[in-house]
């Protein structure tokens, strides 16, 4: 194999670690921000519920932000075709996002009621949103999207912002959402006692099932969905453009790679077991045993979508010859190859020091601590 | 085809929302390093007051930094959803500083940021300190590769254009981050920040000396800033000149703006100390020079020169020339990839490539361009000359005005006189607006002064933008305009109210106390939740 098409593929599995670091980081402090008003009754319990992950949710946004940014640096074509296309659900998606860490920062700042009402409103709209829509994006990859590319590759998007939120879109949504509730219940469970802990446990166990129910519905829909498969290609690790590819349709194609390599079950299967698992070891108390398994259970739903894809990226339905692939629009091998190198020394790294700061914070937040303590958040 | 409107309405959108993120980045930048140095102190002499000294400096600089990582936001997202051609065209290069910058950077930022808030009882000092220099370095070392990844746009190096692949692709990474403009822009830029968390510190302390509040606090911390601005200072204007003298070769067009300079002229040329340009005419009106000034500064000798619009223009039509068969080639390569007699005719006008794209704005199919296209699009390399001409004047007056006042306030801090000095104590509050906007000026310099392109020489800006219908381009400016003025007013009122609370003081206004005094260790706080509250 060409070495370019082994960059190709570790970007492409990278891809993958880093989208399923950003659920479970992000999605988890987006799951406490999204129950907030239910676990947290009066204004004391919601300040316990949001220092749990107070000193932690600014570093694992950097996974979203490397998330995109790493899009970015290795497969430019689908961060300018996705980013641009998605234009209103992108900015929904940034604006609710940038409300987040205002709603952290600035939320306890005042007594006043009213501020506070807004800011947790202000998390709950920033944590649903996000993961609603991060859903719904890999919803819309499994039934294309439309858009085409001129001769230099201006991209254009021809469908509307509402198509994105079609049934199976919103179906994913779902799934990711109540995945990211599960986290964010079991997090708070981690972190806090008493009425909290219990409200939270009612949601450790409402969400799997959810999600459960969903990814198993998800898969039969995706069963008798039209696939994409590539019919002629300048083939991997080849420099190429999406303009010179055949494309077909037929039903069921993106069972075939699961037909192909039968190991790659193990993935839903993965999926599955993390949620099942997770939602007994949520019944049984041991709620940091349920946080590994629903960080499982993300990982194999992501690693799931991704094989089901593979080598599609971002399928185009408007011009399914145009659609794109690993092979043809991950960045230059030189640039593949660098950007391998940083992440291999960085990634390391960060999650040598990350796991330090959770282990200085570990431990409960005590209620008449976050009282004593008018800066907390 | 792209529609004109929608690339202006990118450009206002781009230009709204980096100026405001650009509001609260310099002071993150510098803030971090000034609560370095103070807890630095703090650790080595045990007084706490430094540490007080620092929880309250800290307490402001999270109002600030919440702000700054917010809207930072919006600058990942834009280059996809706004400038999605430049974005594909130029990503195999950009993107990759922008995820070392995530990885190398934001992620020790921001976990050592949550460290700091809450860790003050959780982590030796020792371990605390360290994490605060983490925060600021973290910073910084974003700082560093957001600005190479922007000198990539000013002084395009180590890319080279790909025609199988339709895009420019990176030819050598040391060519990239090794730039000179990355390197004195990095420098000139982080330092910059230093002199805004300089002056803030300095401004707000002032206050408290002028209304004899928190008088320990306030002459301690104007001393440490002030001290820390006026090196600062001096290192941003000495770097200032290095960009102008590395930018005066890699940038003609953006030098002629900056200086007014419409027609070539031999050495030594004067430098315009104010005129009026006036683009449409190419002159300056009412000008005021100084006989040999402007060969000095640029080249750095009295027999240098550098061209004028003039010539920069004929220069321009030469390669918009050369660049047309460049396209064309590409147009028949992106068909046939393989087409021989295409890609030799490509390899020969490569060079010109970007100005072959500058003049399909007027003409889409370039091979009819006529001589008048070719000519307006001439005159369109050249940027807008005013406002590029007095943002640069007003960004080097407003930094010499600020090495003055930290020459004088160090002058009379280190002769402990500066509470008698009331004048300049108002002097300095009122200066604090004046590094944010020379930062802000400093912005337009570089970016307007970089128009047509978004890449200097090699993709102009009108085919960066992405293909949206102008409705899009309204729904996201009124969305971001509305937001970010909920989000500054929220901000500065919650910054005002901290200022004028001043620093947590449990045991009552301890103005009086001796520094050294000895303190209970309230032993209560051992929790988790303590924050900045104890003491």
């Amino acid at each position: 194999m060409e070495i370019y098409a082994v960059f190709q593929i570790i970007w492409w599995l990278l891809l993958g670690v880093l989208l399923s670091a950003l659920a479970v980081m992000v999605g988890m402090d987006m799951g406490v921000g999204t129950i907030l008003r239910y676990v947290g009754r009066t204004d004391l319990e919601r300040r316990v519920a949001l220092n749990i992950i107070g000193p932690h949710w600014e570093g694992n946004q950097v996974w979203f932000v490397l998330g995109g940014g790493a899009v970015f640096a290795a497969f430019p074509l689908i961060y300018a075709t996705a980013f641009s296309g998605f234009y209103v659900v992108m900015l929904l998606l940034l604006w609710s996002m940038i409300m987040r860490p205002l709603g952290f920062e600035y939320r306890s700042k005042l007594p006043s009621v009213a501020w506070r009402n807004t800011w947790d409103w202000s998390l709950f709209i920033s944590g649903l949103v996000p993961m609603v829509v991060f859903g719904a994006a890999f919803g819309n990859l499994f039934e294309g999207v439309p858009f085409h590319f001129s001769w230099n590759l201006t991209s254009t998007y021809t469908g509307s912002f509402l198509a994105l939120f079609n049934p199976f879109a919103i179906l994913c949504g779902l799934l990711s959402a109540s995945l990211s509730v599960f986290m964010g219940s079991v997090t708070v469970m981690n972190g806090a006692e008493g009425a909290i802990y219990d409200r939270a446990r009612i949601l450790a166990r409402t969400a799997p099932v959810l999600a459960i129910v969903l990814f198993a519905v998800g898969g039969f829909w995706v069963h008798g969905m039209q696939g994409y498969a590539l019919t002629s290609s300048p083939g991997a690790g080849v420099a190429q453009t999406p303009l010179q590819q055949g494309v077909a349709l037929t039903d069921g194609a993106w069972f075939t790679n699961f037909h192909t390599h039968s190991l790659l079950w193990l993935l839903p299967g993965l999926g599955f077991a993390g949620m099942l698992l997770g939602l007994l070891a949520a019944v049984a108390r041991r709620s940091h045993l349920a946080w590994w398994l629903g960080a499982l259970a993300w990982v194999g739903v992501i690693g799931t979508a991704g094989v089901a894809l593979f080598p599609f990226l971002l399928p185009s339905s408007s011009v399914p010859a145009q659609s794109l692939t690993v092979w043809n629009s991950s960045s230059s091998r030189l640039t593949l190859t660098w950007m391998v190198g940083f992440a291999a020394v960085f990634v390391p790294l960060i999650l040598w020091y990350t796991s330090w700061a959770f282990y200085v914070m570990r431990g409960k937040v005590k209620a008449e601590h976050v009282a004593a303590d008018e800066h907390a958040y | 085809m792209h529609d004109m409107t929608v690339v202006d309405l990118s450009r206002w959108q781009f230009a709204v929302t980096v100026l405001y993120h650009f509001l609260f980045v310099p002071l993150t930048l510098g803030l971090s390093f000034l609560l370095a140095a103070m807890e630095t102190v703090y650790v080595v002499n045990g007084k706490e007051i430094y540490k007080r000294i620092t929880q309250f400096w800290g307490k402001l600089f999270l109002i600030n930094f919440a702000l700054g990582v917010a809207t930072g936001l919006t600058m990942e997202f834009q280059f996809g959803t706004n400038w999605s051609f430049y974005s594909s065209f130029v990503g195999d290069i950009f993107g990759a500083p922008l995820a070392i910058e995530g990885l190398m950077a934001f992620f020790l930022e921001a976990t050592f940021v949550g460290m700091m808030v809450f860790g003050w009882d959780r982590l030796k000092r020792g371990q605390h300190l360290a994490v605060t220099f983490m925060v600021a370095l973290g910073s910084n070392l974003s700082a560093l590769w957001i600005l190479i990844a922007n000198s990539f746009m000013q002084s395009p190096q180590g890319a080279t254009f790909n025609p199988t692949t339709m895009r420019m692709e990176l030819s050598s990474f040391a060519q990239l981050i090794f730039s000179h403009d990355a390197q004195a822009k990095f420098v000139h830029t982080s330092i910059a920040g230093y002199v805004t968390g300089a002056i803030f510190v300095a401004g707000i302390s002032a206050w408290y000396l002028l209304k004899g509040r928190h008088v320990e606090l306030a002459r301690r911390s104007f001393r440490m800033a002030v001290l820390f601005g006026v090196l600062a200072t001096a290192g941003v204007i000495t770097l200032g000149d290095a960009l102008g003298f590395v930018g005066g070769q890699e940038q003609p067009t953006k030098l002629a703006a900056m200086e007014g300079l419409w027609k070539s002229e031999p050495a030594p040329m004067p430098f315009n100390l104010i005129a009026f340009p006036d683009q449409k005419e190419q002159v300056n009106h009412d000008q005021l020079q100084v006989p040999g000034a402007l060969s000095l500064l640029v080249t750095h000798s009295l027999d240098g020169t550098v061209p004028g619009v003039d010539q920069l223009e004929q220069q321009a039509a030469q390669r918009i020339r050369n660049g047309i068969p460049a396209v064309e080639a590409l147009q028949t390569l992106s068909s046939q990839p393989g087409d021989a007699a295409a890609l030799a005719r490509f390899r020969a006008h490569e060079k010109d490539l970007g100005y072959g794209f500058l003049v399909q704005r007027y003409a889409p199919d370039v091979s009819k361009a006529t001589g008048a296209q070719i000519s307006k699009a001439a005159r369109d390399s050249i940027p807008e000359v005013a406002p590029v001409f007095w943002s640069f004047r007003l960004m080097v007056a407003m930094g010499l005005s600020m090495l003055a006042f930290f020459v004088l306030a160090v002058i009379y801090s280190l002769r402990n006189d500066i509470e008698r000095q009331r004048w300049f104590l108002k002097l300095a509050v009122w200066m604090m607006p004046v590094p944010f906007l020379a930062c802000e000026v400093g912005w337009l310099v570089a970016e307007l002064g970089r128009q047509p392109w978004t890449v200097y020489g090699v993709l102009p800006t009108w085919m960066s933008a992405s293909t949206h219908d102008v409705g899009y381009m309204i729904f996201s400016l009124v969305g971001f305009v509305g937001l970010y003025t909920v989000f500054i007013i929220a901000e500065m009122y919650l910054m005002l109210r901290a200022i004028r609370k001043g620093p947590d003081q449990p045991h009552g206004d301890d103005d009086d106390l001796r520094d050294d005094a000895p303190r209970f260790n309230d032993s209560s706080k051992s929790g988790r939740m303590a924050g900045y509250a104890e003491v």
